[in-house]
């Protein structure tokens, strides 16, 4: 008998997260944290590929999240572009800025890459506090909703902006992970996990080491980008902090918690960092260091990341 | 034309000479045994060879076309393929993913058909994964392939990294000390292989302190000592020479030479 492939038993482990959760809602308002967790998990998926398969770091990937949300911010009302569209748009602009910022920054290594990427995501959030007249600002802007909630209304289908977006992050995430797992799988995905490896070996059979690292950049400031976006239409608001460090900072928190090596890990992370501070507000001052307490345990005790760790420990028991 | 050719290559670091000035070529289906004391510079060779190094002075040409400093994965397009002497195994990939990334110039394709699973991508991940099952064959790793490849032994590892470098599809092979920390039997089994991937017309470079090993294979030996090259030849000619006794004297090596001839 063969057994399911981890590409499949992922899906259906995500498909069923995504289709019980809500039997346990209190009330409609859990609605808004289950899509702010897709929204979340679809960027640390890009940040699997990233970290997990090509072994490259960023502390910068929040400044993506703000080229995706101010797209949609600016698009609409400077270019006339449907919100779709600038999300669009603000996705090919993430690419684009990430495959010229990358082919310098994607030559260091380990400390000085963490140290370079961190200062992109600074530099980005500088210029969206900084270009007030554009951006608004410290203060941020509205953003012009996606308008599928009303669309729907007039085709006699009233549903709740927070249950609507639910649904449509998840199935952006769905869609994240699938790409993601086929990737894994497929020769770009074995390059990627072979110069996370060896970057010599894998540049003696013939893997175009720069060329790789920069496509694994490319891809998850595309993910990173997308996420920002939702965030700024669901929010139909935007501040400069969506690119400040400390987005990096959970972001990547988010997948290193998780499990980097494995799109499961990364969604069981953004759930996780997600929903712990709005459990932990009723310890109020303690919040905080509850939170840190967690983390340096599960890093101490489960260096891997939650779900590979314990995905070994399924597998080692004797059968 | 010769396959490989060097000349004059040399490298220093920090001001030591590791690699004087070395000349010496690899014709097509050879098998070329690069022998010397450790710390002779045979594995640094390897590396501006196989592009890993740049060197300081010389010229490096593969079918006559100048090759120094070229980057090792294209390198690797025209025919080149290495092993390492410390094992560089792709460690959190499975047996058989290792051999399949090797293949890596034959399977590549758009990354929009990796990332969509296109039939196209797929197909050539199909060809890949029944390419690298021949492969482990070849060296004996059929079995478990599916396995992590950091549970298998040191011996076995060294074969993976044979096979691996085979995938690429090379016509230069350059072995690091494939035979290093195997029993007589492993030995013995890295030797047949060896024969046989030269059977195929692959040109061997082998880097290896195993004397019997090496005289018994070699159609071709080069003798390193100190960065310089001091005797090359026929196996009997060179275990003959008396520099090259002197530059093992004392070592095991250097019995070893004289005796794999008696
Ligand atoms: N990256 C490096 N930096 C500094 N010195 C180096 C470097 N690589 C090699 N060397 C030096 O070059 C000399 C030759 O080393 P090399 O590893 O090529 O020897 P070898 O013939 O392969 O020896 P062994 O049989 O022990 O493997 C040594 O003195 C070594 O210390
Ligand atoms: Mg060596």
């Amino acid at each position: 008998m063969r057994t399911l492939s981890p590409k499949y038993a992922t899906l259906i482990a995500l498909i069923a997260l995504i289709a019980l959760a809500p039997l346990f809602f209190p009330s409609t308002f859990y609605y808004r944290i289950g899509a702010l967790i897709f929204i979340n998990g679809l960027a640390v998926i890009g940040l699997v590929v990233l970290i997990g398969y090509a072994g490259q770091i960023s502390l910068g990937h929040a400044g993506f999240a703000g080229i995706g949300a101010y797209a949609c911010a600016l698009g609409p009302i400077h270019l006339g572009l449907a919100p779709v569209l600038s999300l669009v748009l603000g996705a090919v602009l993430s690419g684009a800025i990430a495959w010229l910022v990358g082919r310098p920054i994607l030559r260091l290594r380990g400390h000085y890459l963490a140290v370079a990427t961190l200062g992109f995501g600074i530099l980005i959030y500088i210029v969206l506090n900084n270009e007030a007249q554009l951006t608004g600002g410290p203060d941020g802007m509205p953003v012009e909703g996606l308008g599928l909630r009303g669309l729907l209304e007039s085709a006699g289908f009233a549903v709740k902006a927070s249950k609507l977006w639910y649904w449509l992050a998840a199935l952006v995430m769905l869609a994240g992970a699938l790409l993601a797992l086929n990737l894994h799988d497929s020769p770009t995905g074995r390059a990627l996990r072979s110069l996370h490896d060896s970057e010599v070996a894998a540049h003696t059979v013939g893997i175009d080491v720069a060329r790789y690292k920069l496509t694994a950049f490319v891809i998850s400031a595309v993910y990173a980008s997308v996420a920002g976006s939702q965030i700024a239409l669901m929010n139909e608001f935007v501040s400069p902090d969506i690119a400040g460090f400390l987005h990096s900072i959970e972001l990547l928190t988010m997948t290193v918690l998780g499990g980097a090596a494995m799109v499961f890990g990364a969604v069981i992370g953004a759930t996780i960092l997600t929903a712990l501070p709005q459990v932990l507000t009723a310890l109020q001052d303690f919040e905080h260091i509850v939170l840190g307490l967690i983390m340096m345990l599960v890093m101490i005790f489960m260096p891997e990341g939650l779900v590979p760790s314990l995905a070994r420990l399924v597998r080692r028991r004797p059968r | 034309m010769s396959l490989l050719s060097v000349t004059g290559l040399g490298i220093g670091f920090g001001g030591l000479t590791a690699v004087g000035k070395v000349d010496f070529s690899v014709e097509p289906g050879e098998i070329v045994s690069l022998i010397g004391p450790n710390g002779a510079g045979k594995t640094t060779l390897f590396n501006m060879i196989s592009g890993l190094y740049l060197p300081d002075r010389g010229r490096v040409t593969l079918d006559g076309e100048d090759v120094t400093a070229m980057a090792p994965h294209r390198l690797a397009a025209r025919g080149l393929s290495r092993t390492f002497q410390n094992l560089q195994v792709f460690l959190r990939m499975t047996v058989l993913e290792n051999v399949m990334a090797g293949r890596h110039l034959a399977e590549r394709g758009p990354i929009l058909a990796d990332l969509l699973a296109l039939p196209g991508s797929r197909r050539r991940s199909r060809a890949t994964e029944a390419a690298a099952r021949k492969l482990l064959a070849r060296v004996g790793l059929e079995r478990g392939a599916e396995r992590d490849a950091s549970e298998l032994p040191y011996g076995a590892l060294k074969r993976l990294e044979i096979a691996r470098a085979l995938a690429s599809g090379p016509r230069l092979l350059l072995l690091d000390e494939p035979a290093a920390g195997c029993n007589a039997v492993e030995t013995g089994e890295v030797d047949q292989l060896i024969a046989r991937i030269a059977g195929e017309g692959i040109a061997i470079l082998l880097v290896e302190h195993d004397m019997k090993l090496v005289m018994k294979i070699s159609n071709h030996i080069i003798v390193l000592d100190h960065g310089e090259k001091i005797a090359e030849g026929a196996p009997g000619e060179v275990a003959r020479n008396p520099k090259v006794i002197e530059a093992y004297l004392g070592s095991q090596g250097g019995k070893e030479a004289a005796g794999a001839l008696d």
